[in-house]
């Protein structure tokens, strides 16, 4: 085997304890699914979704089919392998008896998944039965070893890559907690200690392996047999490992399809806070909106890729216009020309530089003071050393002062006043819920700020104020539709899940389009509840009076939809009128006025444009003749 | 089109206590002239100054009195001599009274319409204020406002005051200024009017709005608190970038005889097979594909219109949520405001309920909102109560839109209490940061607010038109520096930094901050090049996508291996790792490793020469630091011993090396746990290798 000779050599030892302060952001991830599939997991059952018993096995393989679903969205280009072990056929590089791979065509076995790929994978219980077979690949009186040589496969399936840019895991599934239990004497301490060092280089390696165990409800998976000394478990780790190992299967299925971006610095930018003082930060984007995935035009014919090109041509000459064009705005009877260069020009303010006007008290930032997604800035002392230092001081300062710095931004397209707002760190959970860092909130100038209050005020007299007892109800009301410890990101887009939805089901040609839970739809039968609905009768009642009716102030129709109205009836009246179906077949259609063809169109929402023959063949299309 | 036409006429005082102010007046009216020329044609404007030493209008004419007021231009469309007739405005010489100036504006007005116009009818105000106004004939002063006001009103005039104060109003007389203000509010009350108050030159740039957009309801409809209880609400945008023009693009091969060449530029879309650039496709044959792992899916438009999701228009209440739960960085659009339907007096209540229990609670509506039917997607976001100070607005909310769970990333972020000591600011420090954020104040007080939005202008904009109207006149004018009133906006008010010269000298003071020279050439010389480039450099390199930057990513504090790239740094980070003690042994052992690795593995030359000597350097620096001493002393010797069976003129030139960095043994005097003395060290490298 040809492994990577850095990987080898390097020395791990000193890494074990610092795995905390792994942040490091692997671009990348290599997972190998490595699924048991001895005849264990295939009788042992336990209770499914609905209710039913299901095999271990067919838990296990629908887990992965859901995790290659959203991983083929979330992680793009994330890698992954599929391996069974504990088989009756073999197939893997290494020519190792009771390892399967299972992969389809057009693909290397660890590589992108594909659309074939969990199609296939769909059908994979099938294929056990017919092809595959299951079988102990470790009984007693051979020297065979299945979960070895799983390791071993699932370790050379991994070589590729170095551990520098992508992270490297095994997923093992199983319900055997004592995989050696058919071995005895010598041979079994043999077998365990080969094994725990071929975990233990795949380790070394860089290569995390994790156990996803299946139980049994009348018997427990107990880790600690076996494969605690695997994953190396001790102490506190190994009591709380089976609760927190269901979770993870859980967390396997049900993803949520979002798509992961690795963190990136968007800019570097040089902070002025005073002539003779700059520091140095980093932006980044911590919220884009996300749009559903980029558009590839493809031929029709042949389903490959085009690609636009795009020409510039002179109305007048018909001539191709080459390099940066002029531009040109009409201006006073005349055309003002300007170029690309002097265009530019006029944007460029203190470029790429972030300049320190000074500081205001946070009440001053108004909840309109807002045009785009904020960005984060954290401060680098890679290029200028000390900016670290000054960006922590300015931001506590900010922060007990509750102040907000008024900077300058000259970014070279659109040059802005932004707001820095500091914002402390908020762990939640252990985990980090809130960064420590500024966010750099783009300013309106008042040329993009419209006084609508303003455009408002028609009526002379002081315009309605409610009286303190409809503020108490209000107050009241909104004590019970209380959305407690609510959080900005508690709700997933349902456009956006749709579309991956629906994209997978046409990828994998799916038979039905999956439904998909709308969160953000109100919480109706909450809204009903007796106390809230007491709650919202009594604010109703008190601003709207007693007898307040809302169906005697139906929406005033206004003319133009009265017409509108009006005509739709008109048409559906005229289009009763006529057998279309007989006009069409003896050609009669051609006798009929284009008004009269109109009637059809209009009442069966088509396009009313052109000229006579085309109406008429529209019709004709349309019903099909 | 008429409802979108405009006459206005605006009202300045051009008396000599206005004086200091006029530029700035000139610019705001020239900036008003020149965008009405791109954007609204067939306006009309008019200008009316008072406080001029001539008289000249027509009511003086007809009936006598309005002295001092000048009709400079009648109502008249705009056009490109309006530009220069208010580029430069007469000085006047006296105290003018701005109600007869106010009069003849609206008389003017009245008269060039005669009861026929749909469009918008606009005056406005520009004054100080300062003088008093002269006492009517018969009746007060207010009798003679409210007279002007329902005049207006009548009419549908809609009147702006733009009074200028603060620093430009010193000296003046209190109790005129006061009656002025009170006779100047009384017209919001009668009439359709806004007073506003500008303190700085800057803001009186951006006081008036230069371009009018009619506002348009992005939604009408109701504002579902439950299935039992609605409320009629309108939604218009608060906030839309008014963007940089979009230039048409210019063709200049119509030969100059030809007249009627239209010079324009058509755009010309091919679509070529990715494969084989010769095979054209027409439009109508593509199809829209989307990537589904490395496979792209084709998927019609008819296929999707059929699955697509589709909600149902309207805004409903998801519920109420504490306003802490919602940070202000998490706003991602422009904003909207929500206002009950006009006319509407229930909603207007129901609003105000809300409105005001929701700012007494410190709560938020969150809502989901569907504006038109057939939008494809929903848009969650949050109402903040927007509470009105003015008897004569109702109260609202402004409306936000919030992100999805997809929309946000989670980065890690180190914490700072994290960082090593040395990023720590120290109680000295932090003294001089507080100082400087409570002392560099830009709104001392809630009328004072510097910079407001609200009226501060977008300065380039501002330049791009003031470069158009040189352009048309001579069309290779240079591009004009930004406006001097305008500096305020981007650069620090040099008034304000020398008010506090003693806080920023004391921040400079206490901060030491400097490029990093360890940076690898190739960065630093970016870095550099973009240092010295000052604010009027070309910044390509800022703006070239970070990977050409060539900087890498990773946090310093969490660096736990010394990579190939830069090793120096990486062992710097490495033993400043306050996290755990054990980072000094193991970076120092990592140097070494590191330093014998390039030193043995391959030939000594002259790359890896200088990276070695550069990491020895950094090892011998953190040892000292770090009270390490014996650790380098033993690696030196080593690494002299280890080099004494290579080749012999490498070896003679690392020494050579080390002796012209001085890299020799670390000496009591360095580090006080050294076992050698001084003159030891400086000895070691000077004696040449005795195999000499």
């Amino acid at each position: 085997m040809d492994l990577d000779p850095e990987d080898v050599f390097k020395d791990h030892e000193d890494d074990e304890d610092s795995e905390f302060f792994l942040l490091r952001d692997s671009t990348k991830e290599f997972v190998v699914y490595l699924i048991d599939a001895s005849p264990k997991m295939f009788t042992a059952t336990c209770p499914g979704a609905d209710g039913e018993n299901e095999t271990h096995f067919h838990i296990a393989v629908t887990s992965v089919a859901q995790a290659l679903k959203t991983h083929i969205i979330n992680h793009t280009y994330n890698e992954v392998a599929i391996c069974f072990f504990n088989t009756k056929e073999k197939r893997n590089s290494q020519d190792l008896s009771g390892v399967f791979v299972f992969d389809v065509a057009e693909r290397e076995h660890l590589d992108r998944p594909t659309a074939r790929l969990i199609k296939e994978f769909g059908c994979v219980e099938e294929l056990f039965a017919k092809e595959i077979g299951s079988q102990y690949g470790i009984v007693s009186g051979s020297w065979e070893n299945s979960l070895y040589n799983a390791l071993w496969v699932a370790q050379a399936l991994l070589r590729k890559g170095s551990t520098k840019t992508a992270e490297k895991r095994i997923l093992l599934l199983t319900n055997e907690d004592d995989p050696f239990r058919n071995i005895s004497g010598i041979a079994k301490a043999d077998m365990i200690r080969t094994t725990l060092q071929r975990a233990k280089d795949a380790q070394d390696l860089g290569i995390s392996i994790e156990l996803i165990p299946f139980s049994r409800p009348d018997e427990e998976f107990k880790v600690s047999i076996f494969y605690a000394d695997l994953i190396g478990l001790e102490g506190d780790d190994l009591i709380e490992y089976m609760p927190s190992a269901g979770q993870k299967l859980e967390d396997m299925k049900n993803q949520l399809r979002k798509r992961m971006f690795a963190k990136r610095i968007v800019k570097r930018i040089k902070f002025v806070i005073t002539n003779g003082l700059s520091i140095d930060l980093h932006t980044y984007a911590l919220i884009r909106p996300t749009a559903p995935g980029a558009i590839t035009w493809l031929d029709s014919v042949t389903n490959r890729p085009l690609k636009a090109e795009r020409s510039f041509i002179c109305a007048d000459t018909g001539a191709l216009m080459q390099g940066p064009l002029k531009r040109y705005q009409p201006y006073k009877n005349e055309d003002v020309k300007f170029s690309e260069e002097e265009l530019r020009e006029i944007k460029r303010v203190s470029t790429g530089h972030l300049r320190l006007l000074g500081f205001k008290p946070l009440s001053c930032l108004k909840d309109y003071h807002n045009l785009k997604p904020s960005t984060f800035v954290f401060p680098s002392d890679k290029e200028v050393i000390g900016s670290t230092c000054a960006f922590v001081a300015l931001h506590r300062a900010m922060i007990r002062n509750q102040r907000f710095a008024l900077a300058f931004y000259g970014l070279s397209t659109n040059p802005r006043l932004v707001a820095l707002v500091a914002q402390e760190e908020i762990i939640s959970d252990g985990g980090q819920f809130e960064p420590p860092g500024m966010h750099m909130i783009f300013l309106p100038y008042s040329d993009d700020i419209r006084d609508i209050e303003q455009s408002q005020l028609t009526t002379k007299r002081p315009a309605h104020r409610a009286t303190e007892d409809q503020i108490q109800k209000a107050a009241a009301l909104m004590k019970r539709i209380y959305l407690k410890d609510f959080s900005v990101c508690q709700f997933s887009n349902p456009a956006l899940q749709r579309h991956y939805a629906v994209l997978q089901a046409l990828a994998l040609d799916e038979d039905e389009m999956p439904e998909i839970h709308d969160e953000t739809l109100p919480d109706e039968e909450g809204m009903s509840r007796p106390v809230v609905a007491k709650a919202i009768q009594e604010f109703r009642t008190s601003v709207y009076g007693e007898d307040y009716d809302e169906a005697d102030d139906k929406p005033r129709e206004s003319e133009a939809s009265k017409k509108r109205k009006a005509a739709a009836e008109i048409v559906a009246q005229e289009y009763k009128n006529y057998d279309w179906e007989e006009l069409a077949d003896s050609g009669k259609l051609k006798d009929l006025t284009v008004v009269e063809l109109k009637y059809y169109l209009a009442a069966q929402k088509l396009p009313l444009a052109g000229k006579k023959e085309v109406l008429i063949s529209r019709i004709l299309t349309h019903l099909g003749k | 089109m008429a409802r979108n036409k405009e006459k206005m006429v605006m009202v300045l005082d051009v008396g000599p206590s206005m004086h200091a102010v006029l530029p700035e007046v000139e610019k705001l009216c020239t900036m008003l002239i020149e965008k009405k020329l791109i954007h609204h044609r067939a306006d009309e404007v008019g200008f009316v100054l008072f406080g001029t030493e001539e008289t000249d209008n027509e009511l003086t004419n007809e009936v006598g009195g309005y002295e001092h007021v000048t009709v400079l231009r009648n109502m008249k469309v705009v056009d490109g001599d309006l530009v220069d007739g208010v580029q430069q405005l007469p000085r006047g010489t006296v105290r003018g009274d701005y109600l007869d100036a106010i009069v003849v504006g609206v008389d003017m007005l009245i008269k060039d319409y005669k009861g026929s116009f749909k469009g918008r009818k606009r005056i406005c105000l520009i004054t100080n204020a300062q003088c008093p106004v002269k006492d009517p004939d018969e009746g007060t002063k207010e009798d003679q406002v409210s007279m002007i006001a329902k005049q207006m009103d009548e009419k549908g005039i809609s009147f702006e005051t733009i009074v200028v104060r603060g620093l430009l109003s010193v000296g003046a007389d209190k109790r005129t200024l006061e009656e002025n203000d009170h006779l100047l509010n009384l017209f919001s009350i009668k009439a359709s009017a806004k007073i506003v108050h500008v303190q700085n030159p800057c803001s009186l740039m951006g006081a008036l709005r230069t371009r009018h957009i009619s506002p348009v309801t992005i939604f009408r409809g109701e504002l579902e608190i439950s299935l039992k209880m609605k409320i009629k609400v309108w939604v218009y945008k608060k906030t839309a970038e008014e963007k940089f023009p979009t230039l048409k693009k210019y063709s200049d091969k119509a030969p100059p005889t030809d007249k009627f060449a239209t010079h324009d530029v058509k755009v010309d879309y091919e679509y070529q097979s990715v494969e084989d650039p010769d095979k054209v496709v027409p439009p109508e044959q593509r199809i829209k594909g989307y990537r589904y792992g490395p496979q792209v899916v084709p998927i019609s438009s008819a296929e999707w219109d059929a699955v697509k999701f589709k909600p149902e228009k309207g805004v409903k209440l998801l519920g109420f949520a504490d306003a802490s739960n919602v940070r202000r960085h998490y706003y991602v659009k422009d904003v909207n405001i929500f206002i009950a339907e006009s006319g509407d007096t229930r909603a207007t209540l129901a609003v105000s309920a809300l409105a005001r229990a929701m700012k007494e609670m410190n709560k938020v509506a969150i809502v989901r909102c569907v504006w038109r039917q057939g939008q494809q997607n929903v848009v969650v976001g949050v109402l903040t109560p927007n509470i009105s100070e003015n008897d004569n607005t109702a109260d609202s909310f402004y409306f936000n839109t919030l992100p999805f769970i997809e929309d946000v990333r989670e980065f890690q972020f180190p914490s700072f209490s994290n960082f090593p000591a040395s990023w720590q600011p120290n109680d000295k420090q932090q003294d001089a940061a507080d100082e400087l954020v409570k002392m560099l104040d830009l709104a001392p007080s809630s009328k004072d607010d510097v910079l407001l939005p609200e009226f501060t202008p977008n300065p380039i904009l501002e330049r791009f038109y003031r470069f158009l109207e040189l352009k048309s006149r001579e069309a290779d004018a240079a591009v004009p520096p930004l406006d001097g009133t305008l500096r305020r906006i981007t650069e620090p008010d040099p008034e304000l930094v020398a008010k506090n010269k003693y806080v920023l000298d004391k921040f400079r003071s206490s901060f030491e901050v400097k490029v990093n020279p360890k940076l690898k050439k190739s960065t630093q010389r970016v870095m550099e090049d973009n240092r010295a480039g000052g604010s009027d450099e070309e910044d390509g390199l800022l703006d070239a996508p970070p990977e050409a930057l060539a900087v890498r990513s990773s946090d310093d504090t969490h660096v736990d291996e010394i990579g190939d790239s830069n090793p120096v740094q990486d062992f710097e980070a490495m033993i400043s790792r306050r996290d755990s003690p054990d980072w000094i042994g193991k970076a120092i052992q990592k140097m070494k490793n590191k330093i014998s690795g390039l030193l043995l593995s391959r030939p000594y030359q002259e790359i890896n020469n200088s990276t070695a000597l550069d990491c020895l350097e950094a090892l011998r620096k953190g040892c000292i630091m770090e009270q390490e001493p014996k650790q380098y002393n033993d690696f030196l010797r080593e690494c002299i011993d280890e080099n004494k069976l290579g080749d012999h003129n490498i070896f003679t030139r690392f020494y050579r090396d080390l002796a012209s960095k001085g890299l020799t043994l670390i000496s009591k005097t360095e580090a006080p746990d050294s076992e050698v003395p001084e003159d030891e060290a400086r000895r070691f490298l000077l004696k040449e290798p005795k195999e000499e």
